[in-house]
């Protein structure tokens, strides 16, 4: 079984556009100026409709993670054990990534990353992914 | 209009006594639950006129009409009815509507009910919150399972106020110890802290011990009015406050990994009440996992956040303890086929009748029950009293 890829939209497109080029992009509302993810059509803050894509810098902290080692997602079976985490963006937004080449007992709270991009099944879609910021 | 805090009694409730039950369909036991609370009641499936249950998982026997489906197979027509679908807590948050409509008049007998083969059911899936579109596609590619989206939680507790696995497993060992004395629960050997830290790893720091177990069976449970339930003369427990809250389902957009939406649900269930944790004698907290236990309880404000460890550690969980919880084992022990909100409201109603299966408290006034659905997603919480 496959692995579930992102079905993107008109909204999100640039979004995997620019991660197929090596650059992380988030929202930034041009009424507040408060950045935001996950893309909308309206800021959840100010509920503004006049929004933006930014390029983000890539870099952020572990907020939270769990090395998955059993799962019945079938389609995950293959990447056991995998991270799934929680990064906190220097921008102030939380994305969901897998941390990738960290060994297991570096990960912490609070672990500086950067981003790096992971081919996937489909040449079209490449996963931002996140590692250790020194690594 | 004000919450009609006591005017909606629970008059009947049926636990299934099943735990496997391969070859049976969810509807099936369904039926056997709430003609059970029924007759429990003493009322019978002529008097329904409202209804409420959610079964859209493949488990459940149902889609997305469940609601529809369900009362085909009863072949009842209610005139007031309830679907929300906010995962384990829905039944919770059923009780809490019905009891809106019965005081409002536009519904007289409502039953609430659940079931689902969810050990020997079909195919189970996956079990993502949503699909790899719209929100979905930013976090359903990386794989978060249910347990691991817990899981974040119960790590960025443990970093903010060094809560330890031992206190995330003496919920589990509590439990356990509860079901020791209920012949309908799942399992009921007792169990250690080391048991459960050297249970295998599911997603970490969340070991098999810290995770519900799976069972087949369902529940029901009938509400009426104060006036009819003083009629029927039968044992009643009444609604003495509600709250339900949304939080999130994406888990990039969880504001705080400490805490859950019961901090709003809680807070609307005792006001409505006018209550406080102080006044609340037991309470049946979902117990998903050990880490939704913990979060509740300081959500609650039955301690302060970041105390949950010492809270739960200290004994205060255990019958004779402060705030005794899930005494018939709770999902970590008895039964949990899919979704436990039945079974919370279920047990609360036994505890303030005296007609616990297991362990049966001495004469409690009040019990909370508070559900937890989703991916720390939804919260419903309800304050019982006789
Ligand atoms: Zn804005």
């Amino acid at each position: 079984m496959e692995k579930p890829l992102p079905i993107v939209d008109d909204l999100t497109r640039p979004y995997w556009d620019a991660a197929r080029e090596g650059r992380l992009l988030v929202q930034r509302c041009n009424g507040c100026g408060r950045h935001q993810w996950y893309p909308r059509v309206l800021c959840t803050a100010c509920h503004g409709t006049d929004l933006a894509y930014v390029e983000a810098a890539g870099t952020g902290r572990l907020h939270a993670f769990s090395v998955v080692e059993k799962t019945p997602n079938i389609e995950f079976a293959d990447d056991l054990p995998y991270v799934l985490a929680i990064i906190e963006l220097d921008e102030g937004v939380r994305v969901a990534a897998n941390i990738v080449d960290v060994p297991q007992e570096e990960l912490r709270c609070e672990l500086p990353l950067r981003v790096v991009f992971r081919p996937t099944a489909d040449s079209s879609i490449v996963l931002p992914c996140f590692t250790g910021a020194t690594r | 209009m004000a919450f009609p805090a006591g005017e909606v009694a629970i008059v009947g409730a049926y636990e299934s006594p099943l735990r496997k039950a391969p070859g049976v369909h969810p509807f099936a036991i369904q039926a056997d639950c709430v003609l059970g609370a029924l007759a429990d009641a003493g009322l019978e499936l002529g008097d329904v006129d409202g209804f409420a249950t959610a079964a859209s998982f493949p488990t459940e026997g149902g889609m997305q009409m469940s609601i529809s489906e369900v009362a085909e197979y009863l072949g009842i027509h209610p005139r007031w009815f309830d679907s929300t679908d906010i995962g384990g807590a829905a039944f919770i948050t059923h009780a809490g509507h019905a009891a809106l409509a019965i005081a409002a008049g536009v519904a007289d007998v409502v039953v609430v009910s659940y079931a689902a083969a969810g050990y020997s059911g079909v195919i189970p899936g996956p079990d993502y919150a949503t699909n790899a579109a719209g929100p979905g596609q930013f976090e359903i590619p990386y794989g978060p399972s249910t347990v691991s989206t817990y899981a974040l939680a119960a790590e960025r507790h443990m970093h903010r106020y060094g809560t330890t696995l031992e206190q995330l497993a003496a919920i589990a060992v509590q439990c356990r110890a509860n079901a020791g004395s209920n012949p309908q629960a799942r399992f009921r050997d007792p169990i250690t802290v080391e048991d459960v830290l050297s249970s295998p790893m599911v997603a970490t720091p969340l070991h098999r011990l810290d995770c519900c177990i799976v069972s087949d069976s369902g529940g029901a449970f009938v509400m009426t009015s104060r006036r009819r339930a003083e009629a029927l003369g039968r044992r009643a427990a009444y609604v003495l406050g509600f709250g339900e809250a949304l939080g999130q389902l994406s888990m990039n957009q969880m504001e705080d990994f400490t805490t859950t939406a019961a901090v709003h649900s809680g807070a609307r269930a005792f006001a409505s009440a006018g209550l406080r944790p102080e006044e609340i004698d037991c309470a049946q907290i979902y117990d998903s996992f050990t880490i939704t236990v913990l979060l509740t309880l300081e959500a609650l404000g039955f301690c302060a956040p970041g105390e949950g460890g010492a809270f739960v550690e200290s004994g205060a969980i255990a019958p004779g303890g402060r705030l005794p919880i899930n005494t018939d084992g709770g999902g970590l022990s008895s039964n949990h086929p899919g979704r436990r909100g039945v079974f919370t409201v279920i047990e609360a109603y036994r505890q303030l009748t005296g007609t616990a299966p297991g362990v049966q408290l001495p004469d409690p006034r009040t019990c909370l029950v508070s559900g937890t659905g989703g991916s720390l997603s939804a919260t419903a919480t309800m304050i019982l009293g006789r």
